[in-house]
């Protein structure tokens, strides 16, 4: 009987439900949460339009805010475990062991590193390209409409993956790259570093696709007359990042399968014997993990130059150098990735290299801040929220940059590698300028998704509190790693350090006052009776042509395809009076919706678990499921359609309507 | 259409009044050839593995014990071989010839398929005399490097299968031409890759 259980159940037994009364509680939180959500949805009939308007969509914009209710969603868990990290260190001294034992401590620091860079900040930034890009270039919808459907349920079935090993066994304890032999099979056997794997897996299939296609579009889709030099910064940065992701994680899939057969098979690629190495593994996937930063960060770029020049009232300063800043930062970012681990022993002929290479980088970056400060000279600048996260991005992406430039000093990164200083510079950089670009994004393209304005005083209440907060919570850990502090400690001797500590812990609740102040800035935006309704689609005086559209846009995005002369191709059209057409409308050619990709991440995602839990046959069901959904899917030949011309030209004389009442 | 840029302030066309068509499946050679790409760098890393640890035999079998060169020269004469069948596969397929186009396809499936077995067969050699991948660091990235391949193969055979299916049923039209040649540039990728596994893999470790 016993071997029957283990046949259907593998490895999974009552032994990896939770046991710790902390998990426990969040389990029965979150359990009832979700009933909740779910009854209610059910009560309401909402799951046909879910299903229908939602979940197989191919919109682009559709798409894009999934992601971020994605990002936004998992930002909050991140975040619980950082206040949790927080708490633990600030008590944990003088003998006390604080309220985390090392299995559940050790998880933490993990996940919080996996989730908010796959799950947070991925999310977020896929989501912004996803429904910015086509809308800036004057196209329809994205290359290949079903594959970035299939793209966004394979990243959320990794999110799937990483949430459930919070109540189904466990997480990684190895930290958030895994590094063997910790997370070979002999020192970490159970299920976390299986969890990690097929939780990067699984996602890691659907960014690569979403990058391939983000390409496509925006090589193949540009409107007419827009060169590649007349294309907004923030699609240029897009591009870049886009082919980071392509040229990038293929190697993280590549490394994570050898990873995964050195646990599963048995070979010796990373192992310490049978002529197995493991600063491959660390080599390798440091070849994909530094490109990722910048695949954070470039977006974000592109995000502050247009918030830039549309709140300075001007044309961006340098266009051509911003443009070439970039490139130069996409391709730098490929010779740096040995100064993540001076201390390997390469010698020091090849620690300059990489550590001059590094130095470079900052180059580039330094003058995009020049032109953001020179778009800002002379301009008339107007304190909007989008404007305010630029200028708070500016003066703390500057000091985290430069304590990048001391650690890249082979010397001083012996002193300070593995240490508190680190862990401040890297949230430094990725909250001061991926996090804050993220919020200037949302504040600034919200009436454009959403038909009206973000509420300006919970905004800045967030705005604030988040800055505050993280000096607070960051600044005492720079000068703890400094003072020779490694990072990742559960328990402390040295009672001096605590004030540090508890410091930085004030400083994670102020930000996590700034989390709520965002929450509510949100309900009150969308229940408050007093909306800011945007009825021109333009509410910014914006440059770029996603504002020449309605706000929130038709499912066609534009009626008739805007021919583009300059750049800021809208701002261009509003100086020279360009005439919207309001007759003569054509029926236009859309993708069908399709259920093809919620089914096959499902698939694959199942086939996830199967693995982490070894049930071979779920496994082996799953796998061939997956092949024969995607044969039958390239049956159906029928994927498009016509929306009328009454549609097209119903929608377009309401728009006509508004824009006359404005006016 | 596409009027061209001016900068003088007279009213250049803003927007595209007239129907145009985009010709079908405009993108998709680009993205598969960007999705081939990424495939690329997968078998890039495994080379760059193999490159480091393909000398780590951990006191077990070498290349020198293991290989043997004719049979891995036939397997290689059949993947080449069908690169120019899948060739004539698509010059038929331009001249909407479908029967013929199916023939050639047929053949590329089978020579593949004869490619298949024969590195299967070698696998099953090694591991009988004791040369599993588990036995050093080099036979770990000798069975992944050339595995992968092996498993790109037995995928491009089943998408052969299938697409050969569509043909016959659908005929030669747009979408699965489109698919045809899709699946030309994967088989022809596949032979670049087989190439260098060749190479590397075989000629230079009967050196080593």
């Amino acid at each position: 009987m016993n071997e029957f259980w283990s046949f259907i159940f593998g490895r999974l037994t009552w032994a990896a439900l939770p046991y710790d009364p902390i998990i426990i509680i969040t389990f029965a939180v979150v359990a009832i949460g979700g009933l909740v959500v779910v009854g209610a949805l059910t009560y309401f009939k909402l799951w046909g339009y879910l299903w229908t308007e939602w979940f197989t969509s191919v919109d682009h914009k559709k798409i894009g805010i999934m992601y971020m209710i994605l990002g936004l969603v998992m930002l909050l868990r991140g975040f619980a475990d950082a206040l949790m990290m927080r708490l633990q260190q600030a008590i944990a001294f003088n003998g006390s062991e604080g309220y985390l034992n090392a299995h559940h401590y050790d998880q933490l620091f993990s996940v919080h590193g996996v989730i908010m860079i796959f799950f947070v900040a991925m999310p977020l930034i896929t989501g912004f390209m996803n429904y910015i890009v086509p809308l800036q270039i004057g196209a329809r919808d994205v290359s290949f409409p079903f594959l970035n459907n299939f793209s966004f349920w394979m990243t959320a079935g990794g999110a799937v993956l990483v949430m459930m090993s919070l109540f189904v066994g466990e997480f990684a304890q190895t930290g958030w790259l895994a590094f063997p032999p910790l997370s070979g099979i002999e020192r970490s056997p159970a299920s976390g570093v299986d969890y990690y794997i097929w939780a990067l897996q699984v996602a890691g299939v659907g960014t690569t696709l979403s990058g391939v296609n983000l390409i496509a579009t925006i090589i193949k889709m540009r409107a007419p007359g827009m060169t590649l030099m007349k294309m907004p910064v923030f699609t240029w940065t897009s591009l870049c990042t886009n082919v980071l992701i392509v040229a990038s994680f293929p190697v993280l899939t590549a490394v994570l399968t050898l990873l995964s057969l050195d646990r599963y098979v048995g070979t010796n690629f990373f192992t310490s014997d049978f002529g197995g190495n493991a600063m491959m593994y660390v080599n390798l996937i440091w070849i994909w993990g530094h490109p990722e930063v910048y695949i954070l960060i470039l977006p974000c770029f592109g995000i502050f130059s247009e918030v830039a020049s549309t709140f300075s009232g001007k044309r961006l300063f340098g266009y051509t150098s911003m443009v070439y800043a970039t490139v130069v930062i996409t391709v730098l970012s490929y010779l740096v990735w040995l100064h993540h681990f001076f201390t390997m022993g390469s010698g020091a002929s090849v620690n300059s290299f990489f550590g001059i290479t590094t130095m470079i980088i900052s180059i580039p970056t330094g003058a995009k801040i020049f032109n953001w400060l020179f778009t800002m000279y002379k301009g008339r600048i107007r304190f909007d929220l989008p404007m305010m996260w630029l200028i708070a991005f500016m003066l703390t992406f500057t000091i985290g940059g430069m304590t990048g430039v001391l650690l890249a000093v082979p010397p001083a990164d012996f002193a300070l590698h593995n240490s508190l200083f680190l862990v401040a510079h890297f949230h430094n950089v990725i909250i001061g300028g991926v996090l804050f670009g993220i919020f200037a994004g949302i504040n600034y393209w919200w009436p454009k998704a959403f038909g009206y304005k973000l509420n300006v005083f919970w905004g800045k209440v967030s705005f604030w509190l988040w800055n505050v907060g993280f000096w607070l919570a960051f600044a005492p850990l720079y000068v703890l790693g400094l003072m020779g502090i490694t990072r990742r400690m559960r328990v402390f001797d040295d009672p001096s350090l605590q004030i540090w500590f508890v410091i930085a812990g004030i400083g994670a609740l102020v930000i996590a006052g700034g989390i709520g102040a965002m929450v509510i800035q949100f309900a009150v935006s969308i229940l408050g009776k007093n909306k800011e309704w945007d009825t021109t689609g333009d509410p910014w005086d914006g440059r770029t042509l996603e504002w020449a559209t309605s706000s929130p846009p038709p499912q066609y995005n534009f009626a008739f395809t805007p021919v583009i002369h300059d750049n800021d191709a809208w701002a261009d059209m509003k100086k020279r009076n360009a005439q919207r057409p309001t007759k003569g409308f054509l029926q236009i050619h859309m993708p069908r919706n399709t259920w093809a990709g919620v089914v096959l991440a499902g698939l694959a995602t199942v086939l996830g678990f199967a693995l982490i839990w070894y049930m071979w046959w779920l496994a082996a069901l799953s796998f061939v499921s997956l092949i024969v959904v995607a044969i039958i899917h390239t049956f159906n030949y029928d994927r498009d359609y016509y929306i009328p011309v009454e549609a097209v030209a119903d929608l377009e004389d309401r728009r006509t309507t508004l824009l006359a009442g404005k006016n | 259409m596409s009027a061209t840029p001016t900068t003088t302030a007279d009213a250049p066309e803003f927007y595209e009044l007239t129907e145009h068509h985009h010709a079908p499946h405009g993108s998709t050679a680009i993205g598969f050839w960007l999705y081939l790409m990424s495939d690329c760098l997968i078998f890039a890393t495994l080379f760059a593995v193999y490159g480091v640890l393909g000398g780590n035999y951990a006191a077990g079998p070498s290349p020198a014990h293991l290989f043997d060169l004719k049979l891995v020269a036939l397997s290689t004469t059949a993947l080449l071989l069908s690169s120019i069948t899948y060739g004539f596969a698509m010059l038929n397929m331009d001249e909407d010839k479908k029967e013929r186009t199916l023939f050639w396809l047929g053949l590329t499936g089978l020579l593949g398929a004869v490619f298949l077995a024969l590195t299967l067969y070698e696998f099953y050699h090694m591991i009988h005399e004791g040369a599993v991948p588990q036995r050093s660091a080099f036979l770990s990235a000798f069975f992944v490097l050339v595995g992968t391949h092996a498993l790109h193969v037995a995928f491009g055979i089943l998408w052969l299968g299938v697409l050969m299916v569509q043909v016959a049923q659908h005929g030669i039209h747009a979408s699965n031409r489109i698919r045809v040649q899709c699946l030309s540039m994967f088989w022809h990728f596949l032979d670049v890759i087989w190439i260098g596994v060749f190479t590397v893999v075989y000629l230079m470790g009967m050196l080593r």
